[in-house]
């Protein structure tokens, strides 16, 4: 039997007496873009920040290749090779966008105290600053490298989110609500980057609202309803399944 | 043309300086240079975003460490300094267990708590560190014959030449590690914490080196303060000096690596120089807090700014494009 790429097991967070999510189990392959999506408060953010670290899960697992992740720091999850983004354009506003993608170079130029005194790290800095130029080469930024990052364009912002993972050289990526507040170019433009991303060898997981986005971009959707895993599948599956529709479009059994 | 002559002009400006002055303003000279190095450190410590109000009672520990290492110890002064210094850096790191698990305002109050704690145990415990009255007799440097020049560090222009040298090359330091990748880190760590370990930032660490660094260079300011005044009470670090050290900092502003040293120098010769002379000396905690709140309000990115002004206009003139050409 082979190792799962990325899976979660039986991942469960209570927040005193609710249960945010509860039991959620699914699989991630490597190389695919996956879905999580769900209505408002089925805990797919929730779900994500477990994943990232940013919270410890109550009882469950995450496992990378095997390997537990859950409940180490989020730092710690970046360095075993999976890195989040934000919600929103949470960059670095004060820096220059080079200095943005520099930041993101951390983990595989470590900076040394010891070396910046004496000089003996010019090597290292050379080498972090050809991984954030070809970075921003492939978000398309690098005309931008000099501007300060908050006077970007709203696009170009998000784009420079992505970016700043990229340029930890991930092996997952994961993504929290990318599309949010883009209007149909922007989006479009983002998907692009985001086969684009794919292609480069990246694995995706996306938690996303647009669904015109996530049904063109993803290989396996899982959808979360009420905390728990409501079904799984491609795009067209997860269409047409009705109990997708119902937890989407509200039905009989729990009207509001 | 400034880069090549700016640096050694400046060495020779700082060496004649002590020559055009009075024997009390060259005393002066002597604490302006080791507040520089105080308030710079502060600066690094700002870096990561994190304001502490016990920054002078760092600087007091490296005094009284370097001060009790020469006397009960009998440890060769200059050394003793550097022993000292590592000592507020040691320090630093222990208090940064409890003290880094706050940010804002919590840990400034935090280490308000911490500093307060430190001072209270000098004044409490007669032995070693002398109670209310502090330490007395400090070991001065010994005298020094370099041949060309001989120190008398009971002499200000000596104890100013060798602060001097001890500030020069940790301003140095403090300057390429900010330039660095580390520096770096520390902005990130201080505009976005989330962001910054998301991609892999062991955060809690890097605001532990900057604390650690910064204390230790305040540490080795007090050092330099000790074994010149010879004597060093718990008060000499109360958070009058810490209001002092914010002031400079907040009047010049914390944008720029010279930002602070500005504020040192400008209020310094202020207090000195025109408040000693006018006599208002009492009234220094008053003109000072009037200075606060008139920078806050008037001039917000701090003295910084106007020099940054000054340069961005001399850039845009177009004599200076002649001289490129």
């Amino acid at each position: 039997m082979t190792v799962p790429f990325l899976e979660t097991d039986g991942l469960t967070m209570r927040f005193g007496g609710l249960t945010a999510v509860d039991g959620l189990s699914f699989k991630v392959e490597q190389g695919a873009i996956h879905g999580l999506i769900g209505p408002n408060g089925a805990g797919k953010t929730t779900t994500f920040n477990m994943i990232s670290g940013f919270y410890k899960p109550t009882a469950g697992q995450v496992r990378l290749r095997g390997e537990v992740i859950s409940g180490l720091a989020m730092y710690q999850v970046a360095r075993r090779g999976v890195v989040r983004t934000f919600q929103h354009s949470t960059l670095f506003a004060e820096l220059t966008v080079l200095e943005n993608a520099l930041v993101g170079t951390h983990m595989n130029f470590r900076p040394s105290i010891f070396a910046a005194i004496t000089g003996r790290d010019a090597e290292n800095r050379r080498g972090a600053r050809v991984r954030a130029e070809e970075t921003l080469d492939f978000f398309g930024l690098l005309g931008h490298a000099h501007e300060r990052a908050g006077d970007l364009p709203h696009g170009h912002q998000r784009a420079l989110g992505l970016a700043v993972a990229m340029a930890a050289h991930p092996e997952v990526m994961l993504l929290d609500e990318p599309f949010t507040g883009m209007n149909p170019e922007e989006t479009n433009r983002m998907m692009a980057l985001m086969f684009k991303l794919r292609d480069s060898g990246v694995t995706i997981l996306i938690v996303e609202h647009d669904m015109h986005a996530i049904m063109g971009l993803c290989d396996r959707i899982t959808v979360m309803n009420f905390g728990r895993l409501l079904t799984e599948g491609v795009p067209r599956e997860i269409r047409a399944h009705p109990d997708v529709i119902e937890a989407y479009l509200g039905g009989g059994r729990h009207v509001a | 043309m400034l880069h090549i002559l700016g640096w050694p002009a400046l060495a020779a400006a700082m060496i004649a300086l002590p020559h055009g002055l009075s024997f009390s303003q060259q005393e002066i000279l002597v604490f302006l240079t080791i507040n520089v190095l105080l308030v710079t450190s502060y600066r690094l410590l700002t870096l990561t975003g994190e304001w502490s109000l016990g920054h002078v009672v760092m600087m007091g520990v490296g005094a009284y460490a370097s001060a009790l290492y020469t006397k009960e110890l009998g440890i060769f002064v200059p050394l003793s300094m550097l022993l000292g210094a590592v000592t507020a850096a040691l320090i630093a790191l222990i208090l940064s267990f409890p003290l880094l698990r706050m940010k804002g305002f919590y840990f400034l109050i935090g280490s308000f708590a911490a500093g307060e704690i430190i001072r209270l145990l000098w004044k409490r415990f007669r032995n070693p560190f002398g109670g209310p009255k502090g330490i007395k007799k400090i070991d001065p440097m010994p005298d020094f014959d370099a041949g060309f020049y001989s120190f008398d560090f009971f002499e200000p222009v000596s104890y100013y030449y060798f602060a001097l040298v001890v500030v020069g090359v940790s301003l140095w330091i403090m300057w390429r590690i900010e330039r660095s990748p580390v520096g770096l880190t520390f902005h990130a760590v201080h505009w976005q914490d989330k962001l910054a370990e998301a991609a892999g930032v062991n955060v809690r660490a890097y605001r532990t080196r900057a604390f650690v660094i910064a204390s230790g260079f305040a540490g080795l300011s007090g050092t330099l303060l000790a074994h010149y005044i010879g004597t060093i009470n718990p008060n000499s670090f109360d958070v009058e000096m810490m209001v002092f050290v914010l002031t400079w900092a907040i009047v010049g502003g914390t944008a720029t690596f010279y930002g602070p040293i500005i504020g040192c120098i400008v209020l310094t010769i202020l207090n000195e120089i025109v408040l000693r002379e006018m006599g208002f000396e009492q009234m220094r905690p008053l003109i000072y807090g009037l200075l606060l709140i008139c920078s806050v309000l008037f001039l917000p990115k701090g003295l910084e700014s106007v020099v940054q002004g000054l340069l961005a206009r001399r850039k845009d003139s177009p004599a200076s494009g002649e001289e490129k050409a």
